[in-house]
């Protein structure tokens, strides 16, 4: 490792996009030396990760380490005072500064726009470290990405741009795959596609909204991901949101994992079907929902539900579990239910092929019913899929609303997703997709270890390219998000309510186009930092690190 | 403690006797403590006087009445004996229930096609080549386009194309993540800030997609036990708003602020009856109805906004760029600021051509949703290529003022083409304001048709005639049965466009009225 050398970015040299280290003439191996980004970090083996090439067996670590009594005991505690403080201050602020507190109260007639609980948060807890949050950027969000430098007189209130930016490590975007790129096949055949086919469409697909490039997409998703029909929608959480309600309506059953995305629960909702919840990825207990369900019938009435769907994830993003397939798969079969996969973030990044978590069981795509997933990350482009059985996709381009209402997916997106899906799935680029692939795999696995070894918390499975590292206590979100943005590393910190209270966390998010050397030196300042605010607390035994 | 001295016999040893008098002590101690308290409490002297006198009268008495009390505890305290629940708190045995199980026979997950819905997959238009004012459709020959919302020409400018690929050379095509993890582009911003300077007001926020922004918006302001009253007219991406807000909704005569008013005062006289506390109140309608083409009478929604203190929704994809001398929207066609209405949400899809939508309002309506509005905190961000198209077009709009004056006149051409071409007797009902450029077509005689379905057939026919005659026009499409209130009639949609000459207009109209007479002579 660097040994604590503070290194930081040549601002000498042009700045590199992901398109600098994914374009290289194939037959290269994994091995090749990118242009260096940093200074003095030179070292390429011997990581505590291990040999990064080592082989990709599957992993059965599924299980999620408990928090330490000590740590939920204090966490629980800033929490404490942080609202107390927080009541304190309004308390006082609501005699002595009316005029801010106007807006939150009843006024004239008008009950507030925000109440409760929500408001409270967001102004006494987010508004304090609101800075880590929504960090705006420029050009391409690949290996490295452009913060524009904001700063701020007033407590988080307000941001002044200071017109300059900053190139920093990106350990934050969806970037599985290193397409987001603005060089290269994908960015030269989507030039080609705007000035053929324009940028608008002005029109819903089943109206006037549908271009021949549509089709010829579709065909290739569906060839992809190995079903017989597939479609695509214009926004990925409107895939899930305007999807579910073609196919399940009131009187049916939707079993969802507790951990499903907002986009899943709010399909789930204007469905109108009865929504329960089992236990995240835990198919005992999604086998009991089931028996008791189908047992017992719809609530009050006792009728049988006309079907019931399985909702799960294949990769949840906030904890890196990958969704025990096989299992579910098994139970789907057992007791005549359908089964609904979302595989936004696994698709292209999971799966020795890049074709997702059936790839990566080796599930026949056929025992699931709707493969949905999206382009926005592994293919860098926008949007989403469904596909499945040509008679199912058939009444989705009937009944789905993003495609009788929304408008179509632009052509340009569309063209991004054709010619990534080409190279990905071999199509085009000789070996650079399974390069890609592998190299993902490679550093999700080798940064995982990584931080694992040193003994942080680290949630999810060994080949998941979120890792998802547990920071707990209040205070060290905004800490830990600051401290790597001083070491020019960008990470996404989540706190409640998009985790539980007491397991906040940052999430790391790897990227093929990621060097060793990239996530060495993460790693390292990681380390430094975890050392700093006591974050190495997990009790699982580890190897001995080399000082 | 000195009595316990005097009974020493069955102690053996000193210690033994140590033990109990001590443990005498504590009893004597707890006893005297309790004595007390039980002194203090309001009373107690009547109750002992009570039982001690009533003992010595009548010892069965007393029995009696503690058994009695006894009793008493026993029935309040014990299971309470509900003759409804027995039978369902019986569980099911584990055989039961794999029998159950085995005879569940569910549904398959999708019906099979009907006639009509495979006819309306078949039959939608496949486009090849660039969408625009005329589109080449797959049999290679080109069409006047009146099915897309290109309503001033925007879409596909060259200055579009060559902005967008600069775009791609600088930031790629996706952003890889949603706003709040850095996918906020200076793009975005930029594109909010020409928003809202078009719009004349404070913020504005970008979805990634139109149909989800209004479904996005209003739920995160109106939560459960809210109240909103919507036009019923609404369009169905309105409607799933109002569906997933958990609010109490009603609805109100489509256009009519008469029965509007009932509503409020309605609603009004509930709250004062049942004094309700006071909760966010809200109107929801549309600028230019999508489904009806007319548009909303927005002075007086305002008055009585203001009146009964509702804070007003406006979804105005199809009026921003359409309505207004300055196309922006429907407060500019009645002169009224934008900055009187709360809430404006709208499509970057349609006149602006790119793709896309937005909100604008204040500066606490707009930050509000972004942490609050759910498909833009949990969907990746637009793509910089589209947020620069987005750009482009309300440059466009700002640049081309004409455009929305010659957009006016080609949907009054079409309009008294059409009325002229048709004749007497009248066939179909021209929907809508003179103005909107959105013209449903309806059959009138509807007794002449079983059913939805058979209306919809032969407005395909209708259609395809129309195609086979150069002209691209659509039936209005609708997700049937998911539309919960008031599903539209059956209709032909001509979206009129400043981008055609009156002559393509005219022709079109002629075309249009031709086809329908044909079709419609044959089935009579």
């Amino acid at each position: 490792m660097g040994k604590g050398k503070r290194a930081h970015f040549d601002s000498s040299r042009p700045p590199i996009s992901s398109a600098d280290i994914m374009h290289k003439p194939a037959g290269d191996d994994h091995h090749h030396t990118p242009p260096a980004l940093y200074r003095g970090t030179t070292t390429t083996t011997a990581h505590d990760g291990g040999d990064p090439n080592a082989a990709l067996e599957k992993s059965t670590d599924h299980l999620i380490e408990d928090t330490p009594i000590g740590v939920l005991i204090t966490t629980y505690m800033s929490y404490f005072f942080l609202i107390i403080f927080g009541h304190i201050r309004d308390f006082f602020g609501m005699r002595f500064k009316k005029d801010e507190y106007r807006h939150l109260q009843a006024q004239n007639g008008y009950a507030s726009l925000s109440s409760g609980f929500d408001t409270f948060y967001h102004r006494r807890l987010y508004m304090r470290i609101r800075d880590v949050f929504n960090r705006p950027i420029t050009k391409v969000p690949g290996r490295t990405v452009h913060l524009l430098d904001r700063e701020t007189n007033d407590f988080n209130k307000t941001y002044t741009f200071t017109g300059t930016t900053t190139e920093v490590l990106n350990l934050a975007s969806y970037n599985y795959l290193g397409f987001a790129q603005s060089e290269g096949p994908c960015a030269d055949a989507v030039e080609a596609s705007v000035r053929k086919w324009g940028v608008g469409t002005c029109s819903s697909r089943m109206e006037a909204g549908t271009f021949e490039l549509h089709l010829e997409t579709e065909a290739l998703v569906a060839r992809f991901i190995g079903t017989e029909d597939s479609m695509i929608v214009s926004m990925g959480f409107a895939t899930n949101s305007t999807t579910i309600p073609a196919l399940v309506q009131k009187g049916c059953l939707i079993l969802s994992d507790e951990l499903n995305h907002s986009s899943l629960i709010y399909g789930a909702r204007i469905s109108g079907a009865t929504i329960k919840t089992f236990k995240h990825n835990d198919s005992k207990d999604l086998e009991a929902v089931l028996r008791k369900s189908i047992a017992h019938g719809q609530p009050r009435t006792h009728r049988p539900w006309k079907k019931i769907l399985i909702i799960v994830e294949g990769l949840y993003s906030m904890e890196g579990s990958i969704c025990a397939l096989p299992e579910i798969v098994a139970l789907k079969k057992k007791y005549k239910t359908y089964l609904y996969l979302d595989e936004a973030h696994s698709i292209g990044a999971m799966g020795p092929n890049g074709r997702g978590i059936c790839d990566y069981f080796g599930v026949d795509p056929a025992d699931v019913d709707i493969m949905m997933g999206t382009f926005t990350k592994s293919f860098g482009a926008s949007g989403g899929y469904i596909a499945g059985r040509k008679d199912i996709i058939d009444v989705i381009r009937l009944h789905n609303y993003s495609s009788v209402y929304s408008e179509a997916i632009t052509p340009p997106v569309l063209q991004q997703i054709h010619t990534s899906l080409r190279i990905i799935s071999g199509e085009e680029g000789g070996d650079e997709g399974h390069t890609r692939i592998a190299q993902l795999a490679r550093n999700a696995r080798f940064f995982s270890q990584g931080l694992r070894n040193l003994g942080f918390i680290v949630y999810g499975d060994m080949d998941s390219p979120v890792v998802p590292l547990l920071l707990f206590h209040p205070a060290k979100i905004p800490a830990f998000s600051r401290e790597m943005l001083k070491r020019g590393i960008a990470v996404v910190v989540v706190g409640y309510p998009a985790t539980p209270i007491i397991t906040s966390r940052v999430r790391f998010c790897l990227s093929a186009a990621h060097t060793i050397e990239d996530l060495t030196y993460a790693l390292q300042a990681i380390s430094d930092i975890g050392d700093e605010m006591v974050l190495k607390v997990s009790s699982r035994p580890r190897p001995a690190i080399e000082a | 403690m000195s009595k316990l001295g005097t009974y020493a016999g069955p102690f053996v040893n000193e210690a033994a006797r140590d033990f109990a008098d001590s443990l005498v002590t504590a009893v004597n101690t707890t006893a005297s403590v309790a004595s007390h308290i039980y002194a203090k409490i309001p009373g107690s002297r009547i109750f002992a006087r009570y039982v001690h006198a009533s003992y010595q009268n009548d010892p069965y008495r007393s029995l009696l009445e503690a058994c009695l009390v006894l009793f008493m505890i026993w029935y309040f305290v014990g299971k309470k004996h509900q003759p409804g629940k027995q039978n369902i708190e019986t569980p099911l045995t584990e055989k039961e229930v794999q029998e159950l199980i085995d005879e569940w026979d569910p549904e398959p997950l999708v019906a099979p096609l009907s006639e009509a819905q495979r006819m309306e997959l078949d039959k939608t238009p496949v486009i090849s080549g660039p969408s625009g004012s005329k589109v080449k459709l797959l049999d290679g020959k080109e069409r006047l386009n009146f099915a897309s919302y290109n309503f001033v020409g925007a879409m596909n400018q060259e200055s579009t194309k060559e902005s967008a690929i600069s775009a791609l050379r600088k930031y790629g095509v996706g952003t890889c993540g949603p706003c709040g993890f850095y996918g906020t582009l200076d793009v975005h911003m930029e594109l909010e800030r020409d928003l809202a300077r078009f719009m004349g007001v404070e913020g504005a926020i970008v979805y990634s997609q139109g149909f989800s922004t209004i479904g996005s918006v209003i739920p995160a302001f109106a939560k459960r036990g809210d109240i909103i009253v919507a036009d019923a007219g609404v369009s169905f991406a309105v409607q799933i708003g109002l569906r997933i807000s958990r609010s109490i909704v009603k609805y109100y005569k489509h256009n009519d602020m008469q029965d509007l008013e009932r509503v409020l005062q309605q609603l009004a006289k509930e709250r004062k009856l049942k004094k309700k506390p006071l909760t966010r109140q809200f109107i929801v309608v549309e600028g230019l109805y999508a489904d009806h083409g007319d548009i909303c009478p927005l002075p007086e929604l305002i008055e009585l906004k203001n009146k009964y203190k509702y804070r007003l929704i406006l979804e105005e994809s199809f009026s921003i760029g359409v309505l207004g001398d300055r196309g922006a929207g429907v407060c500019d066609h009645y002169g009224i600021p934008a900055t009187e209405v709360e809430i404006i949400s709208a499509s970057i899809s349609n006149a602006i051509g790119s793709a896309g939508g937005f909100c604008c309002g204040s500066k606490e309506i707009v930050e509000h949703q972004r942490l609050g509005g759910q498909s833009y905190v949990f969907s990746a961000s637009m793509p910089a290529m589209l947020a620069v198209s987005g750009i482009e077009g309300v440059k466009y709009l700002e640049a081309h003022p004409e455009a929305f004056t010659t957009l006016r006149q080609n949907a009054a051409v079409m309009r008294s083409a059409l009325k002229k071409s048709l004749g007497q007797p009248q066939i179909v009902d021209i929907g809508g304001d003179v103005e909107s450029p959105v013209i449903h077509l309806r059959l009138i005689h509807t007794s002449h048709f079983e059913n939805r379905a058979d209306q919809d057939r032969t407005l395909q026919e209708v259609v395809d005639e129309i195609i086979r005659n150069g002209v691209l026009v659509t039936r209005a499409k609708h997700v049937t049965d998911h539309e919960v209130i008031n599903e539209p009639q059956p209709s032909i949609r001509i979206a009129v466009s400043a981008a055609h000459t009156k002559k393509e207009v005219e022709k079109a109209a002629t075309v249009v009225a031709a086809a329908l007479k044909k079709v419609l002579k044959a089935r009579r």
